[in-house]
């Protein structure tokens, strides 16, 4: 069976003045119909890029697609044309941002905006999409569907007009939805509603997502897998127990580490990542988190860490876990995860 | 260090803003801050939390008169701010100081960091000439910068950086009371816990104390020595830090500490999440008695009607009609 969506070698550049920031630097992933994808990694490391690349969202110039491919369905989308591409987005693939604001039409209703987006897809009557549109705002928790069809997005709250963008993502069925930082922009107890909305929407509709968000918390409660991004590259990769309870990249010991929890006992110093990521314009040629690295050996100066295989479905690409690492590494597990 | 000396009291501390009504362009009050009350003692943190707009930054503002109170006292080492003449308010915001939550926006693009780290030192004739030099350089490196930094501009350093030379600028003054709003918010959680860890350190060494603003709530608890939840312009419970995460007695805090998202799938998959319905009410006309009883699941009558006392002991006080 061929997955729902395979990336392969994906690699996203942008031109500008200042030279090629090389911002997804050859990166592979598979999803499978229905399963929920975390992407997770620091602010600039290619999150966003890539599901934009995915979506042919970026703009050509400055962003340059310099390799790889987007198997959809086993169609690679980087080679249809955008007219093609029209009918992928919001049908096949519906797509959540962080702020709902900027992808709203401020001067069109609530209720035609769902609408127009079922309209755009289906050659179904105005009264069939409206009809669908109120059934949307039902399935995500709108109060009072029919008054607010005929609401502008101003006179909605940050949770609900997330909730229309739900709704609008989801109005032609999609196999996959993309969330980028849907909840970012929200306060916890609304960020909890739209969890709880997406977690019972996608139990119900049996829809694959992928969400990139900075918060563990919310990959723990929501995802199946997570990829871990630094600097353009997928440094690890598992099930969220492999990634939870067994991290092999020193950067994800260091993501895991940095957090407080809101259930420890004791209160213990946090262990910060020191230093920041490296710039992608002139990315480093061995591994991109060295300078970071309190592990660090001679050949991650030079070489780039190749993949190692931890279990079926977990990988990590840290020279720890070369064989003739292996007792370095045993002792580095031992302090980091202590 | 007198480890029982109160150095903040705030006393039914009220702040309304005027704005245009919506109907026929008569005026209503914002009540952005509405009767709050607190102390802190010297050395110790409290953080402040609730959802955006509840108040916690207008308390922030409005003690160091940034705002002026619509009524209450802030007393600060056993002196009301609030009635302090202009000459004594001088030397109390040298003793208070702000660092803020946006790293990018309140540092100015053309200042270099010494000038931004020395401005303060001028303001208040601290330092001159080479003893200025040398005092900048200390406060680089007391917050993990070096000597170098002092001839950049705020753009060549990332976010985590440009927040040190925020808590530099703060520290310049010699100040004894700080009120971190949101300081952390816009880093990055690799970057956050630098920031925490040097506000932890600085707060051993120099003695300092905070008020601690921030909607992050497993970060208010790893920093405070007391946490306050507030809802629309109200404190709805204060306690010690641990008491108050392991035993929340309002209803809203209940629902607010059971919204945290856990870093742990197995504890998230057996959590059971108190969901919220609605959002929260506007400040300028909120609801009558306990502000959260449209939102709360065990309101009854009297809660439309009659505002909870706040009741406990000085550990633990909480406003809800239940208790
Ligand atoms: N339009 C653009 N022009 C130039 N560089 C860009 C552009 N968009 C993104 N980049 C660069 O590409 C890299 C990856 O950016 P991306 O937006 O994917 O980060 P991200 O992981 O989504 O970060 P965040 O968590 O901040 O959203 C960064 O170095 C960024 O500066
Ligand atoms: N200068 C101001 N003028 C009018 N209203 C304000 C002003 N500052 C804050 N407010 C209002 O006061 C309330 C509390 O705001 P704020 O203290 O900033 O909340 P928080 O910091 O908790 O997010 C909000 O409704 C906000 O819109
Ligand atoms: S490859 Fe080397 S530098 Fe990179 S994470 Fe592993 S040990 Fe650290
Ligand atoms: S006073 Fe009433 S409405 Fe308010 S929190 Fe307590 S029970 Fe709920
Ligand atoms: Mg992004
Ligand atoms: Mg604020």
């Amino acid at each position: 069976m061929t997955a729902l969506l395979e990336v392969k070698d994906l690699r996203v550049s942008f031109f500008i003045p200042a030279g090629e920031v090389q911002a997804v630097r050859g990166i592979s992933f598979t999803l499978e119909k229905g399963e929920s994808l975390a992407i997770v990694g620091e602010s600039g490391c290619g999150k966003s890029v890539t599901v934009q690349s995915i979506m042919r969202l970026l703009q050509s110039p400055p962003a340059k697609i310099a390799g790889g491919s987007i198997l959809f369905q086993g169609k690679d989308l980087l080679k249809l044309s955008e007219r093609e591409m029209e009918k992928v987005r919001g049908n096949e693939i519906g797509m959540i941002f962080q702020d709902p604001m900027t992808s709203l039409n401020p001067t069109m209703k609530i209720g035609k905006q769902i609408a127009e987006g079922v309209r755009m897809h289906r050659k179904v009557s105005t009264e069939d999409a409206k009809r669908r549109a109120l059934e949307m705002e039902n399935l995500v928790g709108l109060p009072h569907p029919e008054r607010r069809y005929d609401q502008y997005p101003h006179e909605f709250s940050g949770g609900m007009r997330q909730r229309t963008m739900i709704a609008m993502s989801l109005a032609c069925e999609p196999k996959l939805v993309i969330a980028d930082e849907p909840t970012t922009a929200l306060d916890v107890t609304i960020q909890a509603q739209i969890l709880e909305l997406m977690k019972d929407i996608q139990k119900r509709l049996d829809t694959a997502i992928i969400l990139i968000t900075h918060d563990l918390g919310i990959v723990a409660d929501l995802c199946h897998r997570v990829v871990v991004m630094y600097a353009g590259k997928i440094i690890e990769s598992g099930s969220i127990e492999d990634i939870f309870y067994n991290p092999q990249h020193p950067y994800t010991w260091g993501l895991l580490k940095s957090v407080p929890s809101i259930h420890s006992q004791e209160k213990r110093r946090l262990v910060p990542i020191p230093g920041q990521p490296p710039d992608l314009i002139k990315p480093p040629a061995g591994c991109a988190f060295m300078p970071r690295c309190k592990y660090a050996m001679k050949v991650c100066v030079e070489h780039d860490p190749a993949d190692f295989q931890i279990n079926n479905g977990h990988k990590a690409a840290c020279w720890l876990l070369h064989p003739a690492a292996a007792a370095i590494k045993e002792a580095a597990e031992l302090e980091a995860r202590a | 260090m007198n480890n029982n000396e109160t150095i903040m009291e705030v006393k039914n501390l009220v702040k309304y803003f005027p704005v245009a009504g919506e109907t026929f362009g008569k005026s209503s009050l914002l009540k952005a801050v509405d009767d709050v009350s607190f102390t802190i003692k010297r050395g110790e943190t409290l953080g402040l939390v609730g959802e955006s707009g509840c108040g916690k930054t207008t308390v922030g503002r409005t003690i160091m008169r940034l705002y002026e109170p619509t009524s209450g006292k802030v007393i600060f080492k056993g002196k009301d701010i609030v009635s302090a003449k202009p000459n004594e308010m001088k030397s109390i915001r040298r003793q208070i100081q702000m660092i803020f939550q946006d790293p990018y926006a309140s540092l100015n693009p053309r200042m270099t960091v010494s000038d931004i780290i020395g401005e303060p030192l001028d303001i208040h004739r601290l330092a001159k000439g080479n003893a200025r030099k040398n005092r900048i350089h200390e406060l680089l490196q007391m917050v993990g910068l070096n000597a170098e930094h002092a001839t950049r501009y705020p753009h060549e350093f990332s976010g985590g950086q440009r927040q040190r030379i925020g808590i530099a600028r703060a520290l310049a003054v010699e100040p004894e009371f700080i009120i971190c709003d949101e300081p952390i918010s816009a880093l990055d959680v690799s970057i956050q816990a630098q920031v925490i860890n040097l506000l932890e350190e600085l707060q051993e060494n120099l003695g300092l104390t905070y008020l601690f603003i921030a909607h992050d709530l497993a970060m208010v608890k790893h920093i405070s020595t007391q946490v306050a939840v507030m809802y629309l312009g109200k404190i709805v419970e204060i306690a010690d830090s641990h008491e108050l995460f392991a035993n929340p007695q309002h209803p809203y805090t209940q629902a607010l500490l059971s919204a945290i998202p856990t870093p742990d799938p197995k504890i998230a998959k057996e959590h059971k999440r108190i969901i919220l319905e609605g959002d929260v009410p506007s400040p300028i006309d909120p609801p009558a008695g306990c502000r959260f009883h449209t939102r709360c699941r065990f309101a009854k009558d009297i809660c439309a009607q009659q505002e909870p006392e706040f009741k406990g002991d000085s550990k633990h006080q909480v406003a809800c009609h239940l208790i």
